[in-house]
């Protein structure tokens, strides 16, 4: 059950791939839904959008950074190994069309979950300009397979080791003031997600975003993952994982995101003492 | 036996013996001890045998009630405990969380003049016996029919329509959305009212009896029941429970510190959070807690609350105490374990701070006027009456709707306007052809027995279908 059939370290360790036989998953995943991982009995159950999934071979994909105790769990391992539960596919497919040119924008591990979207607006036609950021050269994944399903790839770094020195927003800037963009995808940090959404409201440019908040089911049962869409509750797994970008309130998000630092902490400290 | 009765009659009720409310309020172990073989006996023996017995027109599955009883009363435990397997799939679970005295119990004769029998602890007495000692038969498995059945929902209509269907001689598959089989009663209902080791055991006995069961498996997104009946089953049962938790759409609701009763339940019984953290799960240990609504759920989240520390638990409900619908014995524990109930009070909006955690609800106080469509006076508030209660967690406990997760993905089967399942009432069937509905994604919340009823009916109805057509 959910054997991990391989695994790739990524940005110097601190991201991992695992590659899961989900049989049953893989033939109905579609890009923009997620699983619920569950590494042993008393774990936790995380939330990741699928970077990848195989219906032939029977697997699924997913790369998370390593921030907490569940996820040095899932970390820790190896191939051959199972994870004790994954549940899924959850939440709405991406609606992917054809828009013309479209910008997908990616931080950190969202560019994993954004990568099989890009490849759906590339292989629907469109023209895919795409912006990936991270802290630093090393942190940055997937670059190779993003050039791939994309006709111009951007690179930003904060500390300018790579591309471009600065935020992902200013290149979009740059792009917004030269092309006519049919849609914005932006995935990875809630600042990123909001810092874009604000730019491109100024310009009224559809904008799609896609969030992680804290879950427990991921079927709509416990509603922990409300988030507040123009003015309205709704729940992030079953109307989500992706919303309208223009719409979401990111600093309710991003307070709801540090509702339990301070357990983290416990069982982080606990689990190290061990 | 039978020249007893007259002088028995008038034999106090047994009393259950509890964890003292001072000891029980701080850990989660079970509340009521179950009695002893003596104290089940004299029970037993208080029982009429009545020739037309009212209790078993109170039960929604028919047990045998006398039947099981005199075997109590004779010392032959094992034999009562497989009187009751023959209509009650779940007798441990039932003698605990049954509301009997609106069903069994207040039908008993003996209530008229004085107190009823205490069958509901009497089945408990007869489970948990046979469970502990294991020495009771399990029901005979019929020769195997070919025929395959998908149970989607291993609550307490899907572990009912498992047990029945299976000991039929049908093969029976139960898909469960979670990781672990029991549905609410190891979700919802806290390790102190219903030991989770109890439900393993029943689930465990179906497994013996050749039950399949196929966790991790959300029908509608890993699998759709149009892809069960192609992968080779001939029927489908959906037991599916009322999924959707219930929001009053108030200001600040989205403030941390505010649950729904199905994740703050879910977190410490499912997740076993109250065992943080040795199990990862958290779950926020309130100081002033304050729980919405006054049902069974509301009651199980405000002991939970107390359990893990807090300092004041507070149910707030917009009616009077004769309006609470949870169980009688239910408001009793709640009340002896501490907590505050804060009635004709209605929550108007929530208060937080900067980092957006929740410090304090507004209220309004109501007053009863005339009453509304469910008969029940209608609750109106009282102008200027708005006060703050500082709270650090609140549980809103207002009840819950069907999840569409699975009729969406099922558009043939037909849904009430509330978003329910359309089900014959004596059959369980629905609009799609093979497939039977029963529980709460039917009826809307109602309580594990009346589930259980249902799935009895379903399984009936289904085990006709296959073996006589639609």
């Amino acid at each position: 059950m959910f054997k991990i059939v391989n695994r790739e370290k990524m940005a110097q360790g601190t991201i991992v791939l695992n590659e899961i036989d989900a049989p049953r998953i893989a033939r109905k995943a579609k890009p923009g839904q997620f699983v619920i991982l569950q590494a042993n009995e008393k774990g936790e159950r995380i939330p990741l959008t699928m970077a990848d999934v195989d219906s032939e071979k029977g697997t699924i994909t997913i790369i998370y950074m390593i921030v907490g105790k569940s996820t040095r769990i899932f970390g820790n391992l190896q191939v051959g190994e199972s994870y004790y539960a994954v549940i899924g596919p959850l939440g709405k497919a991406t609606h992917i069309e054809n828009r013309g040119k479209v910008v997908c924008v990616g931080g950190g591990t969202g560019i994993a979950v954004l990568h099989p979207i890009t490849r759906g607006l590339k292989q629907a036609g469109n023209e895919v300009i795409t912006i990936l950021g991270s802290r630093n050269k090393d942190l940055l994944i997937l670059e190779d397979k993003m050039a791939k399903v994309s006709d111009t790839l951007h690179i930003c770094t904060d500390d300018g080791s790579r591309g471009h020195h600065g935020f992902v927003t200013d290149v979009l800037k740059d792009v917004l003031e030269k092309e006519d963009i049919g849609l914005v995808v932006a995935i990875g940090p809630v600042p990123m997600m909001k810092f874009v959404s604000m730019i491109t409201r100024d310009k009224g440019i559809e904008t799609l975003v896609s969030l992680n908040p804290i879950m427990v089911d991921g079927t709509g049962m416990c509603g922990g993952c409300r988030v507040s869409v123009g003015g309205e509750t709704k729940f992030a797994c079953v109307d989500g994982p992706e919303f309208d970008g223009h719409a979401v309130d990111y600093d309710e998000l991003s307070k709801r995101l540090t509702a339990y630092q301070e357990d983290e902490k416990i069982s982080m400290d606990a689990c190290q003492a061990v | 036996m039978v020249e007893k009765k007259g002088k028995k009659e008038q034999a106090p009720r047994a009393k259950m013996p509890e964890q003292a409310p001072d000891v029980r309020n701080k850990n989660f172990l079970e509340v009521p001890l179950g009695l002893t073989p003596d104290m089940a006996k004299m029970e037993a023996e208080r029982c009429l045998q009545c020739k037309k017995p009212a209790c078993v027109e109170g039960c929604p599955v028919s047990v045998d009630i006398p039947g099981f009883i005199a075997r109590i009363a004779q010392g032959d435990f094992d034999g009562a405990a497989v009187k009751l397997w023959e209509r009650n799939a779940l007798p441990a679970v039932c003698g605990r969380v049954c509301p009997q005295e609106i069903q069994c119990e207040g039908n008993c004769i003996l209530g008229k003049k004085g107190d009823s029998v205490a069958i509901g602890y009497l089945e408990r007495f007869a489970a948990d016996h046979a469970r502990e000692n294991g020495t009771a038969d399990l029901p005979v498995v019929a020769e195997k029919t070919g025929k395959k059945v998908a149970v989607i929902g291993s609550g307490p209509s899907g572990l009912t329509v498992a047990g029945d269907l299976i000991v039929k001689g049908h093969d029976v598959t139960i898909f469960e959305a979670f990781h672990q089989s029991g549905g609410v009663l190891v979700y919802g209902i806290p390790e102190f009212r219903l030991p989770k080791s109890i439900v393993a055991s029943e689930v465990e006995t179906l497994v013996t009896l050749g039950v399949n069961i196929e966790t991790n498996s959300v029908v509608g997104a890993t699998v759709t029941i149009d892809e069960l009946f192609e992968e080779g089953y001939d029927a489908v049962y959906v037991g599916v429970g009322a999924g959707l938790p219930r929001f009053m759409n108030l200001p600040g609701e989205n403030l941390i510190g505010v649950f729904s009763a199905n994740e703050y339940l879910t977190r410490t019984n499912l997740m076993k959070a109250y065992r943080f953290p040795e199990y990862d799960t958290p779950v926020p240990r309130g100081r002033n807690v304050v729980v919405l609504g006054a049902g069974n759920v509301a009651m199980d989240a405000a002991r939970t609350a107390m359990r893990l520390g807090a300092e004041s638990v507070k149910v707030v409900y917009r009616r009077s105490r004769a309006e609470m619908p949870a169980r009688a014995e239910e408001l009793h524990h709640a009340e002896e374990e501490g907590i505050e109930f804060i009635l004709l009070t209605n929550p108007v909006q929530f208060f937080g701070n900067d980092n957006g955690r929740l410090t304090g609800m507004e209220c309004l106080k109501m007053e009863l006027g005339e009453p509304d469509d469910s008969g029940r006076r209608r609750p109106i508030a009282v102008e200027g009456s708005e006060y703050t209660i500082p709270c650090d967690l609140v549980v809103v406990s207002v009840g819950a709707q069907p999840n569409p997760l699975l009729t969406n993905a099922t558009p043939d089967i037909s849904l009430n306007r509330w978003g329910n399942i359309v089900a014959d009432t004596a059959t369980g069937k629905t609009t799609k052809k093979g497939v039977w509905a029963g529980g709460d994604i039917v009826t809307g919340m109602a309580t594990v027995i009346l589930a259980m009823g249902a799935g009895r009916e379903s399984a009936d109805s289904i085990h006709d279908y296959l073996t006589l057509g639609w």
